[in-house]
This record gives C-alpha cells, sequence and structure tokens, in this order.
C-alpha cells in the first residue's frame, strides 16, 4: 500500500516562503493567483494488507512526526497498489 | 556543580556551552551523546545550538526523539533546570516541554547578528542573576527563530509571565524593527509553567568574553551556577501565579 500525505501549514499560521512564490508568481505577470502555501509531500510505503491499517499507520506517523500539530495540519491518501 | 551539554549529531555550538562552563566559570562540564540514557549527575543540562540530524523535516523534530531526550524529560519534570539555545530551543518545542513552534524567519534570510534581549523574568535558573528588565547584546545566528504560538495561547505565555526575553530596540523598547525574524509579540525566549525549563534562540554561550564582542551572555550561566549553588534547587514554580 502507498499513502500519500499531504502536510500544510494551518490557515491561521502566516507563510513566509508561500507569499514570496505568491510575490515572484505576480512577478511574473500571474495576477490571477490569489495566495500560494506551500506545504510537505511524503510518500509511505506501507507493508499492510488492508487499506485501513495502512491509513492507521499513515496516521500515527503524520500526527506524530510528518507535521507539527502546532502549525501544521496533515491530509492522507491511500493508494491501492496491490502487489503481485 | 556540573553541566551536561547533549550532543547531537549535527550539533555545533556544543563546544561553545562547554568552553563556557568549563573555561569562562571554572565549573565542571561533560558532553552527553544523544544515544546515552544517563545525565551522568548533571545539575544543569544544556541542549546547545546547532542542526542536530542536519534539521531534516522540522528543526528538532528528529533530535525530541532521541534516547537521552527520555532523561532530559525526566529531569525536567523533576524540577531540574534545563537550557535550550538555538537549535536545543527548537527541540524543546518539538518535545512538548515547551509550547509553541518554530516557522522560517520573515525575512527568508539566516539572520546572523548581534541583538538586545530584555530579561523580562528573573525567576528562572538561568535569569536570577539578572536585574529585572536588564538588556542583553547576543549574538542570533538562526533560519527559523520566528516564533508561533495561537494567540490564546500567547496571552496565556503573558499572563503567567512565561516570556523571559523580548527582542528590543537599545532602549529596551520591543517594536518591529527591533524582532529580527517575526516572532509573536517579539518573543526571544521563555520558560515552562514550572520555570525551570528556558529556551532562547540567542546564542549567550557565544557572548561569555571580551574579546568575542560581548560578556552579556555570562549572566545567564552565572545563574545557573547560583541557582544551584543555593543547594534547595529554589523552586520559582509557586512564583508565577504570585506576582
Amino acid at each position: 500500500m502507498r499513502a500519500r500525505v499531504f502536510v500544510t501549514l494551518k490557515p491561521s499560521v502566516f507563510d513566509p516562503q508561500g507569499k514570496t512564490v505568491t510575490d515572484a508568481l505576480h512577478t511574473l505577470g500571474y495576477a490571477a493567483v490569489r495566495d500560494v502555501r506551500q506545504g510537505k509531500y511524503f510518500e509511505l510505503d506501507i507493508d499492510a494488507r488492508r487499506a485501513d491499517d495502512a491509513r492507521a499507520l499513515a496516521e500515527e506517523a503524520a500526527h506524530k512526526l510528518l507535521s507539527n500539530p502546532v502549525i501544521e495540519s496533515y491530509r492522507i491518501e491511500i493508494v491501492d497498489e496491490v502487489v503481485a | 556543580m556540573k553541566f551536561a551539554v547533549v550532543v547531537f549529531p549535527g550539533s555545533n555550538c556544543d563546544h561553545d556551552a562547554h568552553y563556557a562552563a568549563e573555561q569562562v566559570l571554572g565549573q565542571q562540564a561533560e558532553y552527553i551523546w544523544h544515544k546515552e540514557t544517563s545525565l551522568k549527575g548533571a545539575d544543569v543540562v544544556i541542549l546547545p545550538g546547532g542542526f542536530a540530524h542536519g534539521d531534516y523535516l522540522r528543526t528538532g523534530a528528529i533530535a525530541r526523539f532521541s534516547p537521552v531526550m527520555e532523561e532530559v524529560r525526566r529531569f525536567a519534570s523533576a524540577g531540574g533546570p534545563v537550557l535550550g539555545i538555538c537549535n536545543g530551543f527548537q527541540v524543546l518545542l518539538e518535545a512538548g516541554l515547551l509550547p509553541g513552534a518554530m516557522l522560517r524567519n520573515r525575512s527568508l534570510k539566516y539572520q546572523c547578528e548581534h541583538v538586545i534581549v530584555k530579561v523580562e523574568q528573573t525567576d528562572t535558573p538561568f535569569t536570577n542573576a539578572c536585574r529585572p528588565g536588564q538588556l542583553l547584546r547576543i549574538p542570533i545566528a538562526h533560519g527559523e527563530g520566528n516564533y508561533y504560538a495561537e494567540p490564546d495561547m500567547v496571552a496565556q505565555l503573558e499572563r503567567r509571565r512565561q516570556i523571559v526575553f523580548r527582542y528590543t530596540s537599545a532602549e529596551g523598547t520591543a517594536t518591529d524593527a527591533s524582532n529580527p525574524n517575526g516572532s509573536v509579540a517579539n518573543i526571544a525566549g521563555l520558560c515552562n509553567e514550572q520555570r525551570n525549563v528556558v529556551g532562547l534562540m540567542p546564542h549567550p554561550e557565544r557572548a561569555c568574553e571580551l574579546a568575542l564582542g560581548s560578556a552579556d551572555g555570562l549572566i545567564m550561566f552565572e545563574s545557573a551556577v547560583r541557582f544551584v549553588a543555593d543547594g534547595a534547587r529554589r523552586d520559582y514554580s509557586g512564583t508565577a501565579a504570585a506576582r
């Protein structure tokens, strides 16, 4: 199983990197871009038979290590890649 | 008395802290490798600056799981004085021994300069020799020192007098211009509720001799010595509400 974990700063937290990227895009003429939030993306290859098990493990990893709950939130997608 | 200086892979201010304790203050100091599970009878524990575990993932995020941290946690909960400097402060935040988190500096630059910090609280093991409101000129060197906590938490920190250091102007006023990284409420350092765990972004260990441009940081080490020498390990945990 593969878990995709997206970690992003909470909406209330200022993102200096995202702001800089926004400014750069505006400089390039992409005036339609209103805002950019920069985050982190992880792919976890998990030895699990059931999607629920993979998700539970990814949840635990995301909460304990991959994100800092004080400033970040996360979203998890499980990709069912059955290994023959 | 004995200082323990924890060494993580990537720590780079461990020698400076050890030097300040042993050479400048004449106290015992011992390095403790992060895989060790004993603090070897230390009276004071220092988590030094640097880039523990390369600062991968987030600053301090991996160091918090180092075996020695269990022992640091136990030492802290028993009232032992713990000082986190720069990366050591970030480790304390990730470990939950201090509240809040660090963001990238608002300038996105690695800020390396001398700054003025004001001692807001003197009832901690690392500021008890300071005058209230004393200004210290100490260097900073960090890319992620933009302290963040939710507004409710900041209000609570103020109420419980946990904000130990603030970035200020040379006159001692906390202005936006004197804030080098965007920290909320100009916070440069704070303590836990029990007041025995202190973390700050500036480097007092790099300002312990005039040859280094400032000796203002020495008073923090002297405070620790005084705290321990007082024998009964002064307990500041009851003072927060008392004032």
